[in-house]
């Protein structure tokens, strides 16, 4: 009986945390019942990641803009605007024509650079001229969108061909050589499941060890036995859905990385504890030594960077540069973080939580549209569950003092 | 004695693992009066929350009577409408709107819908001469001074026809002569029917006005005693509230200070180009090691400003002037070189600007020197941390479960302990203690008084900003009193006294 008492302990005072992973589970069961299993197909769950990518990256770094109690309404036409931009320097007829257009391995450096600039810009006028950034950002929003226009008003849309490029959206991490056993499985992918368990499975008894010599309180050791078994359950489930189709695609690598390396800034660096702690209360921060005016620089720089990231997961999707590229990224960006669990009131908010939530909003879309339900009230029900989400997320702060 | 205009009678609060109250009794006669003192979580401030009604019948058991009649409040405008009106220690004025909009906020005179402002203006005005404020109605309020707005707070609740008029620690921000008024003012609304319950940890301001004392310790009445039943004393009441007798709450000091300046200030100016004017004008002083020195003075003489201005100006005021730490030179253009430098600064408002309140006590602890705790790749190491939040705790007694518990949760005193820990991490040669004391428990303030006694004995030096006059006396080696953005005096903590003091801050 005990251990069942300290697991619901545990679960309770957790409740906000596991909430989210909760309500994803429910959410895919639901769908897999409803289709008929079709949901949860291998195809179905790689079509749905790399769909959320390009929402994903732009909800990581707003995360970051809204923990500091800002927000960036730029990033969508940001995003569009650069991805443009990335299609031209790569695929512009007149471009190519002048043999002037620059291969992919310079064009995604420099779009990227080019996105922590207009950041920047951004940054400066909140950090040095104190507008807000709703409006600062609401102006940005209005000139890229302006932006893009006027680079694809010769052309439209611009077909990109550059096979690189394209495989960024679309391809797949390639297998390795067939060695005859498993086969139609993704070896790699499941190579690289089994290294992450060994891997997650190494950390979590280091970290218990260094504790242990602390002489801090851990985790009963069942407890800890069932989490990991857990942990391990779900990383080696997703692992062999993956494997069954094609593998890990591109956007998931690439959204996995920016996810793991954004959790540890945030979770474990001087930086991460910084940009909370300006979040928390932004004069007792910059009276302990935080310049607030970096930072703001640091945060939305970090955006300008993603959403050039989005723009370039976007243009890479679709092959392509269209007029409308990145039209409303910015609220589903803000509403994935939102479910996500990170709040408005700046200082709380995790990187993890926020995939999670854009993975609920994606899946919500996915699911409904294999049902067969109208555009119109798969927005209804979205807007229900960001509501819902939101609730949660007070209510469970409020019970938790 | 008069009948009873309140009774509560037998009434227990319980929060999540506390009972924040325990079958407390509590009798206001009419027209008295009522002091209501304790330490900091004694539940002063939760039995009035029981009162006023934040606290809904049902969260609670017991009965309040109001006149004798029982009732069942179930939101603040249940208590208002039953005459009770709570004036809390945060202001709840909206600084951008004008003090007649303020004082009709919430039930506004109205003419069938349209609200009637002539009449509000002109209803504002008698109601302000009743609080004896000789201001325009028609300013805003964000730009009067504390204590004209705790004033204005109380215009507001008469204009409400208050029977019971209950304050939360009001005199705590404000200075002497604004707290002389004020405490002028319950007098004179007794005098006019008016029936008061004032908190306050002031004891002497307490002595002074209350016609009953009620000590409440740990959630329960200890006592109530009468003032017409003879002297009551601060000595009887600090061993009613503490549970044990304190007879000097100031540490004897054990050491002198030494000769040799570590801080010293020439010629200092500033101008606070948001306000448009002059802020401090020529200051000079000057620190030693192992020196606790008091900057006394009247509120918004300066004080804040100066340490500010020192401890790498963060207002971004326009300083003119020379600052040696250590015999150099030094020009902080940011908190972060003060700190490097070796300066700490426990700011006056810890809610405000000192704590981040939805972190845990070991986050608030590190957040000034987290690099101290960072690996290579600024990495922190969290269990170091926890470590030296533990020491922290240990060393300042802080009162709280774990180091991870949230810090909005714990005591006015606790935080300031917190806020303490975070600065003495920083390891400074130089620690500036802004209004160290304030709202916190007499037992919470020995503590910080005999920490200060021994950092300074370890060589630290303390710069220690108060309004308190018993406390700058009791703790300062050497007084500046400040006034009107210049040092207006320097007294030796020998020649010092109360009254020479504020002769100096009022001049």
């Amino acid at each position: 009986m005990t251990f069942f008492n300290t697991a619901r302990k545990i679960l309770q005072q957790n409740i906000r945390e596991y909430g989210m992973y909760i309500a994803l589970f429910v959410i895919m069961i639901i769908f897999t019942i409803t289709t008929g299993g079709t949901f949860i197909s291998s195809r179905n769950i790689v079509n749905l990641v790399n769909q959320t990518g390009y929402i994903a990256v732009l909800a990581i770094g707003m995360t970051l803009v809204i923990i500091i109690r800002h927000i960036d309404l730029s990033v969508g036409f940001l995003a569009g605007f650069l991805g443009a931009i990335a299609a031209i320097a790569m695929a512009d007829p007149k471009v190519v024509q002048a043999g002037m257009s620059l291969p992919v391995y310079i064009v995604i450096p420099l779009t990227l650079v080019l996105g922590i600039i207009a950041g920047l810009l951004t940054a400066f006028l909140v950090a040095q001229m104190k507008i807000p950034s709703f409006v600062a950002s609401l102006a940005g929003w209005l000139i890229y969108r302006g932006a893009i226009l006027v680079v694809t008003e010769s052309t439209g849309t611009i077909i990109i061909n550059d096979d690189a490029f394209n495989a960024i959206g679309n391809g797949f991490v390639p297998d390795i050589p067939d060695i005859g056993i498993l086969p139609g499985i993704h070896k790699l992918t499941l190579i690289l499941g089994i290294v992450a368990i060994v891997v997650m499975i190494l950390s979590e008894f280091n970290d218990r060890r260094k504790k242990q010599t602390y002489n801090f309180e851990v985790l009963p050791t069942e407890i800890f036995i069932l989490k990991i078994v857990f942990t391990s359950a779900i990383i080696g489930g997703i692992t062999w859905v993956l494997s069954g189709y094609q593998g890990l695609s591109w956007t998931a690598v690439i959204v996995l990385f920016v996810t793991i390396v954004y959790n540890f800034i945030m979770s474990q660096t001087v930086l991460g504890r910084h940009i909370y702690a300006i979040g928390g209360n932004p004069d007792a921060a910059e009276l302990s030594g935080i310049s607030v005016k970096k930072l703001i620089y640091v945060v939305f720089g970090s955006m300008g960077m993603l959403s050039a990231l989005s723009g370039i997961l976007f243009a890479s999707r679709l092959q392509s540069a269209t007029t409308t590229a990145g039209t409303l990224f910015e609220l589903d960006a803000i509403a994935a973080a939102y479910v996500g669990g990170v709040s408005a009131a700046g200082g709380v908010g995790k990187v993890v939580g926020s995939i999670i939530g854009a993975l609920v909003m994606t899946s919500l879309t996915s699911g409904m549209n294999l049902m067969g339900i109208g555009i119109s009230y798969q927005y209804m029900v979205r807007g229900a569950v960001l509501a819902a989400a939101v609730i949660f997320d007070v209510a469970t702060r409020n019970t938790g003092k | 004695m008069n009948a009873p205009i309140l009774e509560m009678k037998n009434i227990t609060k319980e929060f999540p693992g506390v009972k924040a109250l325990s079958d407390v009794s509590f009798t206001v006669s009419t027209g008295e009066i009522h002091c209501l003192v304790g330490e900091n979580g004694a539940g002063k401030s939760t039995l009035m929350k029981v009162l006023s009604g934040v606290y809904p019948h049902g969260d609670y058991t017991g009965d309040i009577l109001l006149n004798g009649e029982i009732q069942r409040f179930r939101n603040i405008n249940d208590s208002e409408n039953a005459g009770i009106a709570i004036i809390y220690q945060e202001l709840a004025l909206v600084p951008e709107m004008t003090v007649f909009e303020n004082i009709f906020l919430g039930h506004e005179l109205k003419n069938n819908f349209i609200v009637d402002w002539n009449e509000t203006i002109k209803q504002a005005g008698e109601l302000l001469k009743k609080v004896k404020l000789d201001i325009n109605p028609a300013i805003k309020v964000k730009d009067l001074g504390v204590g004209t707005q705790q004033l204005v707070e109380i215009a507001k609740a008469l204009s409400k026809d208050v029977k019971l008029l209950i304050l939360d620690e009001p005199t705590s921000s404000l200075n002497e002569q604004d707290s002389e008024n004020l405490l002028q003012l319950l007098r004179d609304l007794k005098e006019h029917g008016v029936t008061s319950i004032m908190i306050s940890h002031k004891l002497k301001e307490v002595i002074a006005i209350a016609d009953s004392i009620t000590v409440l310790r740990d959630g329960q009445t200890i006592c109530t005693l009468r003032a017409h039943e003879g002297k009551i004393s601060e000595n009887v009441l600090i061993k009613h509230m503490v549970g044990r007798e304190i007879n000097n709450i100031y540490p004897p000091k054990k050491h002198a200070p030494t000769q040799e300046v570590i801080l010293e200030v020439k010629n200092w100016s500033a101008r606070n180009p948001a306000l448009g004017r002059d802020i401090l004008k020529d200051v000079n002083f000057k620190l030693n090691k192992g020196e606790i020195i008091g900057l006394a003075g009247l509120i918004g003489s300066g004080r804040t400003e100066l340490a500010l201005s020192i401890f790498g100006n963060p207002d971004n005021y326009q300083v003119s002037g020379d600052l040696y730490l250590n015999g150099k030179k030094r020009n902080f253009k940011h908190p972060k070189e003060a700190i490097t430098a070796g300066m700490s600064y426990v700011s006056e408002d810890r809610k405000g600007d000192g704590l981040i309140l939805i972190q845990d006590v070991k986050q608030n602890i590190s957040l000034a020197n987290l690099k101290e705790l960072a690996e290579r790749g600024g990495v922190v190491n969290s269990n170091a941390e926890i470590k030296v939040a533990n020491q922290y705790k240990s060393e300042l007694n802080i009162k709280t479960p774990t180091v991870e518990q949230i810090v909005s949760n714990l005591s006015g005193g606790n935080q300031q302990k917190v806020c303490l820990g975070k600065w003495l991490f920083v390891k400074p040669n130089v620690l500036i203690l802004d209004e160290p004391t304030r709202g916190i428990d007499v037992g919470a303030k020995f503590e910080i008084y005999t920490i200060m006694t021994e950092l300074v004995r370890q060589g630290m030096s303390i710069i220690m900003i108060s309004s308190e006059l018993p406390e700058v006396l009791g703790m300062s080696d050497r007084i500046y009193i400040v006034a009107s953005g210049r040092i207006a005096g320097e007294l030796s903590a020998q020649e010092a006294t109360q009254e020479k003091i504020m002769h100096l801050a009022t001049n």
